[in-house]
């Protein structure tokens, strides 16, 4: 029976009704008393040595208040980068300064020149439009594997070349990798493109500063999905200013999917002109400005290799991967195609030796950062294009290939670093061949074969490590932070509670979600529960929402701020009932002596803790707790997914005929929050597959810069989607036994979508090995015909 | 957007004198030129709304059997009132862009702006449509000068444009899928002196006429007769959505499903 | 500047306007009616869907003074008189159809928009009528199960919820 409320329920959403009715309160539905607008000036060109910048016209225009350009940021920190990876041969990668305005150089199509601070938004543009900016053009750094190379123009002309890092992970010993793929039975190769992406959440970014000089506290009002995280960033390393001063409120944020994880440069900026303008300095970014603002993702330019034995067992895998990191270092952008990609190259799979190359690269693109799934994604993709591509060759069937291999025992250390707890992927595969009716797939082959059209079934799994993540593991690997989060549990005096959250909600309920697990821990009416984030001035600290872990990070917290709560309130109990503490149960909102019919109710044990005129002497008044939990590991979640396509052999369009994904997330708090997860990320993760095309030319020109040429799914590009969440092996270390499920849907499915437009092809009789994404008609097209 | 004097007339008079002005321009729905202003392209004077000149809306079926639409007609107007005097113009119009935007882009809008990847071009050239203006009528195979260009003067306003109604038509439309534009579109027109084939979305010149088309399917009207038939793909749009070959490839098959529907 | 008066969720409204003020702006900053969104400057996502006498109409690509005199509706609107969900509303809510909310205001006045026209669509239709709403939450599964649940449709054999 499905349960109708605590953990376990679907819980309808609480935080609909606001967004239903249009009162939300989003970034850019604040303003502030006497704010004015900025518009940055962007270059139009991809790479060139700024030789001057005229803003004397600018400045006498009606409405200017201030222009500013790089050099107003001379004595002004640079965006820093959270991540520092050491490369193969011990160095520290070469990290660029990142300015909030240009300095000397632009680098990309997009990076800010000039700045104007105007008293309407169309009076800055206008003055923007006045401000001379004389740059001497150089050659545009673009393709990876050119920029790599001795002699190639530089990106930045510091920098010993465009490599910010040689990595390696796994196998170190060359030698012992060639012998594997040399003593091989088989081994499949593939080169392939994990095609770059713009995250595109349907809020663009907004910021707006604010300066209070009579206490000299700044506030910031941003689009972020981890307010801290920003105010921790901008305060330490670009600004200078202490945190006690600086308030972040990200307030109804919509959508992230990683690119508002950033600490950006408009953000620091408005902060910044706020107090030089003496104004709050609002920034709205457009939709075409955030295509080349924006952080991007994915845009990995990788060759597997997959070494198997005679009998089809996986011995060795190696992948040699280039990753743009684009002109700047964002955020966590090293971090991406390091630790949350190479360690995710042994899937599912026992493969005994794997060795992972990776060369992030310098370019004059928009700098590349997290995506949602971040790196597992890209990974997800090479492993499990080259066992379909392997299953092909060696003509064995793809799923059998796949259990062949599975991991089965647990705990498993992989041989690139990680250990995994717990998991069943042949229990998970069974769901999904269940759910997806792989079995009737010859009778719809067969009907669409009838229709003129081709069809084709793909099959993936995938892993993922979320719940990110342990500090003492990723300081050692290199980050700047820790990555804990926290939670405190305030109980008001008639037993309502407000948790105040580290994590960020900007489209995952945690405003439903997380009451479900307090209310359930205490027994008491989720309605007496409310989630308080995205403010540092309201909650303790917090690292924010990314990565699959709100529930598993800052979930935890929670539970340990709560059980912390229980404890305190059972010892106010005890005395209540003249019982001994270890004699008291909490059941249903009521605490009972054991084995007696004496109890008192919660909300007479809060009052009783804020009256506290009967009332133990040891015990302090009050009742709120705070926690702080750091995982002991990373939580994997993992899954196995099937995609039906037809191919229309004439015009090579693909349509999703079906998509099913069964996936193992561990204990479900709310049921229809998961699928709705899992659904979103299936339809980025088709967008990735079929649609989704950041381009740039040889110039460093966006080809994509807007909607009329960058297409993210519409209603009628995907189907109703099948999912499963019944194969549940909990989590080992964490006290909900949860693993995260925002990114499976988006790393899962890409690998589907292309093995079925692969099968339905060469059900056609075309031998077709690979099509780079977005599998677009046109490429299919092309690729029938070659 | 550039600061702008906004008009809106009540007449075709008003709205010619209003046009006057220099650097004035109509404004039909707005559904491209609005877009195209947000980023600062065009700075006209003054825009002068169509939307209120009752005698410019509507459809409506003349004495010689030709359907005429007024140019401040909107799309979602033609996909309804069309749909019995010429159900495949109707069509198409049911197939521009989204349901918001047909309820506000115009035919006039449409056709003075001639984006190469627009739908009506492909009917008004399809049809042999007469354009007509405030000053004169102009032949639809007059009227395209190729992207972006037609023979419309300063000041010159679509007042309607005047279909002839073939015995069978089609559009088939290939989307472009960011923008749903037409990667290639054909429109195919069997009147009882000849067939016409426009192709929209494919050409570096706009809108063009598929002769080679039309005189294989004047001798013979099935999908077989166009088996053999090429386009050069030489003139063809290159872009991130697909070859010049993807585009010639893409007006074969879409002619030939046209036929089809046709039948 | 130049005066624009119209009717707003019932209300008679005016203000004074430039030219080039966007319906989506006369809403936003002159009355305050924030839940009309804009997501995009190209006429795609459809976050800015209001009703212009009763068609669905995307607002940042409406100049204010082009809505002089008409009835408008926004999302602000939609509710029943004693403000709960209206049966739409309810039903995004009950089949968890958004998520961040930012597309939802126009997602909503869109599907308004087509069940006056068609009180029972498909689900094709329901996909092919929001090609200009773009989500980038749901991956759609739970908008077009609400729109068909708004429109009295059993909607318990749709895989999942």
């Amino acid at each position: 029976m499905p349960k109708d409320s605590g953990i376990g329920a679907s819980s309808k959403r609480r935080e609909d009704v606001r967004f239903l009715t249009g009162a939300g309160n989003y970034t850019d539905d604040i303003n502030v008393h006497g704010q004015a607008y900025v518009h940055f000036l962007r270059s139009d060109i991809a790479h060139g040595r700024i030789k001057s910048v005229d803003t004397s016209a600018a400045e006498g225009m009606p409405g200017v208040v201030k222009v500013f350009t790089g050099k107003d940021f001379e004595g002004v920190g640079g965006m820093p980068c959270g991540w520092e990876v050491t490369d193969k041969h011990g160095a520290p990668m070469q990290e660029p300064p990142h300015p909030i305005l240009a300095q000397g150089k632009v680098r990309h199509v997009g990076d800010p020149i000039a700045a104007v601070v105007a008293d309407s938004l169309e009076q800055a543009r206008d003055a923007a439009e006045a401000i001379d900016v004389d740059i001497e053009e150089l050659p545009a750094v673009i393709d990876m594997k050119a920029a790599a190379q001795d002699g190639a123009t530089l990106v930045h002309d510091d920098l010993k070349n465009n490599i910010c890092y040689d990595w390696q992970l796994g196998e170190t010993d060359d030698a012992k990798v060639d012998e594997v793929f040399a003593n091989a039975a088989h081994v499949t190769t593939l080169d392939l493109v994990n095609n770059r992406l713009v995250a595109n959440p349907m809020e663009p970014r907004v910021a707006v500063g604010e300066y209070k000089r009579g206490t000299d506290e700044y506030t910031l009002y941003t689009t972020s999905q981890n307010p801290h995280v920003i105010r921790l960033l901008m305060c330490a390393f670009v600004l200078g200013l202490p945190e006690h001063k600086v308030r972040v409120v990200a307030p109804d944020v919509g959508g992230g999917f990683g690119t508002k994880i950033f600490h950006y440069a408009e953000e620091a900026f408005c902060t910044f002109a706020a107090k030089a303008c003496g104004r709050p300095v609002k920034w709205t970014s457009s939709r075409s400005e955030a295509f080349m603002s924006d952080a991007h993702g994915r845009d990995h330019v990788s060759k597997i290799e997959l070494a198997l034995d005679a009998d089809n067992n996986f011995i060795g895998l190696r992948t040699n991967t280039y990753a743009n990191l684009g002109a700047y270092l964002s955020t966590f952008s090293s971090s991406v195609p390091t630790w949350l990609h190479g360690t995710l190259m042994a899937g599912n799979y026992k493969t005994p030796v794997i060795q992972v190359n990776v060369k992030a690269m310098f370019t004059n693109t928009v700098p590349v950062d997290a995506y949602r799934g971040a790196g597992r994604p890209e990974a997800t993709f090479q492993l499990e294009r080259v066992v379909d591509k392997a299953a092909r060759e060696l003509g064995v069937d793809p799923i059998a290939l796949r259990r062949q291999n599975f991991i089965t025992q647990f705990p498993y250390d992989t041989p690139v670093a990680l250990t995994y707890d717990t998991g069943d992927y042949n229990g998970t595969m069974d769901k999904l061949e269940a759910a997806a009716d792989l079995a009737g797939f010859a009778a719809r082959r067969a009907e669409s074969e009838a229709n003129g059209k081709l069809r084709g079934l793909g099959v993936n799994c995938y892993i993922e490590a979320c719940g990110i993540a342990p500090s003492n593991i990723v300081g050692m690997l290199g980050a700047r932070a820790g990555l804990y989060d926290a939670a405190t549990v305030r109980v008001n005096a008639t037993g309502s509670i407000s948790v105040m959250v580290g994590a960020h909600s900007h489209g995952q309920g945690h405003e439903t979600a997380f009451p479900q697990v307090v209310a359930d821990m205490i027994g008491i009416d989720e309605s007496m529960v409310e989630i308080v984030h995205g403010d540092t001035s309201k909650i303790p600290f917090g690292m924010g929402t990314y990565g699959s872990r709100s529930l598993a990070v800052c979930g935890s917290a929670m539970v340990k701020a709560t059980e912390k709560v229980i404890e305190k309130a059972k010892r106010i109990a005890a005395h209540l009932l003249e019982a001994s503490e270890a004699d008291i149960e909490l059941k249903d909102g009521q605490f009972s002596v054991a084995g007696t019919d004496k109890s008192v109710a919660w909300g007479d044990v809060t009052l009783t803790a804020y009256v506290p005129h009967n009332y133990p002497l040891e015990v302090e008044p009050g009742l709120e707790e705070t926690a702080f939990y750091d995982p002991a590991n990373f939580t994997f979640p993992a899954g196995a997914y099937a995609c039906e396509v037809e191919v229309d052999p004439e015009t090579g369009r693909v349509t999703i005929e079906a998509f099913t994904a069964a996936d193992d997330f561990g204990n479900i708090v709310n049921p229809m929050i998961v699928d709705g997860q899992v659904h979103g990320g299936i339809g980025q993760g088709i967008g990735q597959a079929l649609l989704e095309n950041c381009a740039y030319d040889e110039n460093g020109q966006l080809l994509s810069a807007s909607y009329m040429d960058y297409a993210i799914p519409r209603a009628d590009d995907v189907p109703f989607y099948g999912v499963d969440h019944s194969s549940q092996t909990p989590c080992t270390h964490n006290p909900l036994g949860v693993k995260g499920c925002g990114e499976a849907g988006a790393i899962g499915s890409p690998p589907a979508v292309v093995n079925a437009v692969l099968d339905a092809l060469n059900s056609g009789g075309k031998a077709v090995d690979h099509i780079d994404m977005p599998v677009s008609p046109s490429r299919v097209w092309a690729a029938m015909n070659s | 957007m550039y600061s702008f004097e906004f008009e809106k007339p009540s007449t075709i008079a008003d709205a010619v004198a209003a046009l006057g002005a220099e650097d004035a321009q109509a404004l039909g729905g707005g559904q491209t030129l609005i877009p195209t202003l947000k980023q600062r392209l065009a700075a006209p004077s003054k825009l002068v709304s169509v939307s209120g000149i009752a005698e410019m809306k509507g459809v409506c079926v003349e004495d010689d059997g030709s359907v005429a639409v007024g140019g401040a007609t909107t799309h979602a107007t033609v996909a309804s009132e069309a749909l019995g005097s010429y159900p495949a113009l109707a069509a198409l119009a049911g197939q521009i862009g989204d349901p918001a935007v047909r309820n506000r882009g115009t035919i006039g809008g449409s056709i003075a702006n001639n984006d190469p990847a627009a739908c009506y071009p492909a009917a008004v050239l399809g049809s042999g449509a007469t354009i007509v203006t405030n000053a004169r009528q102009i032949a639809a195979d007059d009227f395209f000068e190729g992207m972006f260009s037609t023979t419309l003067d300063e000041g010159e306003l679509v007042t309607s444009v005047r279909f002839p109604v073939p015995e069978a038509a089609s559009y088939q439309k290939f989307l472009q899928p960011a923008s749903r534009f037409a990667l290639v579109g054909v429109y195919v027109a069997r009147f009882a002196d000849g067939v016409r084939v426009a192709v929209t979305g494919a050409s570096e010149d706009g809108v063009f006429r598929w002769s080679e088309a039309e005189e294989a399917l004047n001798k013979e009207f099935r999908a077989d007769a166009l088996m053999d038939l090429r386009i050069n793909p030489a003139n063809m749009i290159a872009d991130l959505h697909g070859s010049k070959e993807y585009r010639a490839h893409l007006v074969s098959v879409m002619t030939k499903r046209a036929v089809e529907a046709c039948m | 500047m130049t005066q624009v008066s119209m009717t707003v969720n019932g209300k008679s409204v005016s203000g004074d306007v430039e030219g080039r003020t966007l319906l989506s702006s006369f809403l936003r900053d002159h009355l305050s009616l924030t839940g009309t969104h804009v997501g995009c400057d190209t006429a795609q996502c459809g976050a800015c869907v209001v009703h212009v006498n009763g068609e669905a109409v995307k607002s940042c690509n409406m100049l204010a003074l082009e809505a002089d005199g008409a009835e408008v509706g926004t999302i602000e609107g939609q509710a029943n008189a004693d403000g709960s969900l209206n049966v739409i509303q309810q039903a995004f809510q009950d089949h968890h159809g958004l998520q961040c909310g930012f597309c939802t205001p126009g997602m909503v006045m869109s599907a308004a928009a087509l069940l006056k026209d068609n009180p029972r669509p498909t689900e094709a239709e329901i996909r092919k009528y929001l090609e200009g709403n773009l989500c980038r939450c749901t991956g759609y599964h739970n908008i077009v199960k609400a729109i068909m649940a708004a429109s009295g449709q059993d909607v318990s054999s749709i895989a999942a919820e």
